[in-house]
């Protein structure tokens, strides 16, 4: 071993145990369960590693739609690994378009009702990119203080100014765009779904009030794309603003299948000098053939019919209906996003391997994924969930419910009892 | 306290706190380091100093160190505005 580098080495390391013993002294290490077979609604869960897989109900994917292994799906991913192969070997602007890619980007746009489509590696690059090619110094980006991380980090890459407003307070919006009146573009930036409570984003307001002040409107509908409106057609959709909004992000890796990808979708200068200056876009590989093909039979499947988007629907509605009957203070909503609100983060580790014993897969969030003494269970309902798998996890749910007390308690009473 | 510490303290309530926060806060409460206030959000309350104190912060002033209690905040103002005096 090089004498001079042995110091350097030991140090590092040194440094990260001290900091990953931290984390979990703190009870905040995150591990991972591995899962023996496709997602579903059932799936085989090793947990912890090592241990016998076991079978249970899984009550925190994004699969919305349930497509995410869906044979159809699966044999179209098939066909386009063999019509057009594994990899492309570049990004797009070198060789890395094929016909499906123009092919996905025009079905996405008649799809969410915009002029143009591009596609990205993922959302987060979609976010990631965004901002940066299109806004610069003389511009300011207002958000939502609750939007996504990657839009935050998007947005910490570019050189606007950044404000904040309230979570859905649409008074204190108007005051910052009135406040910013003097910037060249005002962006007003939003989630359509909001990932960690679940609550929908108040966008027919927040579209009138920048059509009123003349800015322009974001929203990342990751959350609400495939199944949130009457035919799936996200928030937008859902708020009659379709066509109004002028910048969508989404993702494939939710309800539109499952596996990874998104888009910017929108005006079409706003798409085109994505194409010419976003960074994740022209430095990064084209999305994979498989998943753009796998991704045009979502968009085929979600279009025949409604039946997927209506199941998941009921699904949320019992889903809902039933924790608050049981006595669980859930947050309210319209979306299959459905947080069981516990405050304390060891209540929530508690409750969720509690869980995870009487057959039902959920995860506890605490900081710094929410805010400190907003700690939860963020359950998330899909169309392949049967009423049966339902029933089934709500008995659970109340058993767990049961053994911590905190059926029919309210904030107070949990917080006196486990602290935040 | 001083009115210029009351003021900040107000604004901080008003522009950073959920109606429902029952958070309390004091002259040294950490704001940013304390997650009460983000590096995003720091604008408005720049501007609100700029236009209520009538000076001008500049941005290598506007730190999150600068800008991370009360105190920090008033003394920063107080500063700027004797220079500009």
């Amino acid at each position: 071993m090089d004498a001079a580098v042995a110091p350097a080495v030991a140090s590092f390391r040194d440094v990260y145990r001290a900091e990953l013993d931290a984390i979990r002294a703190a009870g905040l290490y995150k591990d991972e369960r591995f899962i023996h077979d496709p997602q579903g609604a059932e799936i085989e869960v090793e947990f912890p590693a090592g241990a016998a897989p076991k079978k249970v109900l899984n009550l925190c994917a994004n699969n919305y739609l349930g497509l995410s292994s869906h044979p159809r799906v699966v044999a179209a991913a098939h066909a386009g690994l063999e019509k057009r192969g594994y990899g492309m070997s570049s990004v797009r602007f070198i060789c890395g378009t094929q016909d499906i890619h123009r092919k996905l980007e025009r079905r996405l746009s008649e799809f969410l009702g915009t002029e143009e489509t591009i596609l990205f590696s993922s959302c987060l690059d979609a976010n990631a990119g965004v901002f940066e090619a299109l806004f610069g110094e003389k511009d300011v980006l207002i958000a939502d203080r609750l939007v996504h991380a990657s839009i935050v980090d998007g947005m910490r890459l570019c050189k606007a100014m950044t404000d904040t407003y309230k979570h859905s307070d649409m008074g204190h919006l108007e005051e910052k765009l009135v406040e910013h009146a003097d910037k060249r573009f005002r962006v007003v930036i939003t989630d359509g779904v909001f990932s960690m409570d679940g609550d929908l984003a108040k966008l027919d307001e927040i579209v009138a009030l920048a059509e009123k002040h003349g800015a322009l409107t974001f929203v990342d509908d990751s959350h609400a794309t495939g199944f949130i409106g009457k035919t799936g057609r996200g928030t937008p959709e859902h708020f009659g603003v379709h066509g109004r909004v002028d910048l969508v992000t989404t993702t494939f890796g939710k309800a539109l299948g499952g596996a990874s990808g998104g888009c910017v979708s929108g005006r079409k200068e706003l798409v085109d000098m994505c194409r010419q200056r976003a960074r994740p876009y022209l430095f990064s590989n084209t999305l994979a053939s498989v998943i753009v093909s796998g991704t045009l039979e979502v968009l085929d499947l979600v279009s025949e019919t409604t039946e997927r988007r209506d199941h998941l629907e009921e699904n949320t509605l019992f889903w809902r209906k039933g924790l608050t009957e049981a006595g669980f203070d859930i947050k309210a909503g319209a979306s299959p996003i459905v947080p069981v609100m516990l405050y304390d983060a060891k209540l929530a580790q508690d409750v969720a391997r509690d869980l995870f014993a009487e057959g039902v897969y959920v995860v506890g969030f605490f900081f710094p994924v929410v805010a400190k003494g907003q700690a939860r269970i963020r359950t998330q309902l899909s169309a392949a969930h049967t009423r049966e798998h339902l029933e089934r996890a709500l008995d659970a749910f109340v058993k767990v419910g049961k053994k911590h007390d905190i059926l029919g308690k309210t904030k107070a009473e949990i917080v006196a009892r486990y602290g935040l | 306290m001083d009115d210029l510490r009351i003021a900040i303290l107000d604004y901080v309530r008003r522009e950073y706190l959920e109606e429902d926060d029952e958070r309390t806060l004091s002259p040294s409460t950490r704001l940013i380091s304390g997650g009460i206030v983000d590096s995003f959000s720091m604008v408005s309350l720049k501007r609100f100093l700029e236009r209520k104190y009538d000076v001008k912060i500049p941005d290598a002033d506007a730190s999150p160190e600068a800008f991370d209690t009360v105190d920090s905040i008033a003394a920063l103002v107080e500063r700027l505005a004797a220079v500009r005096a």
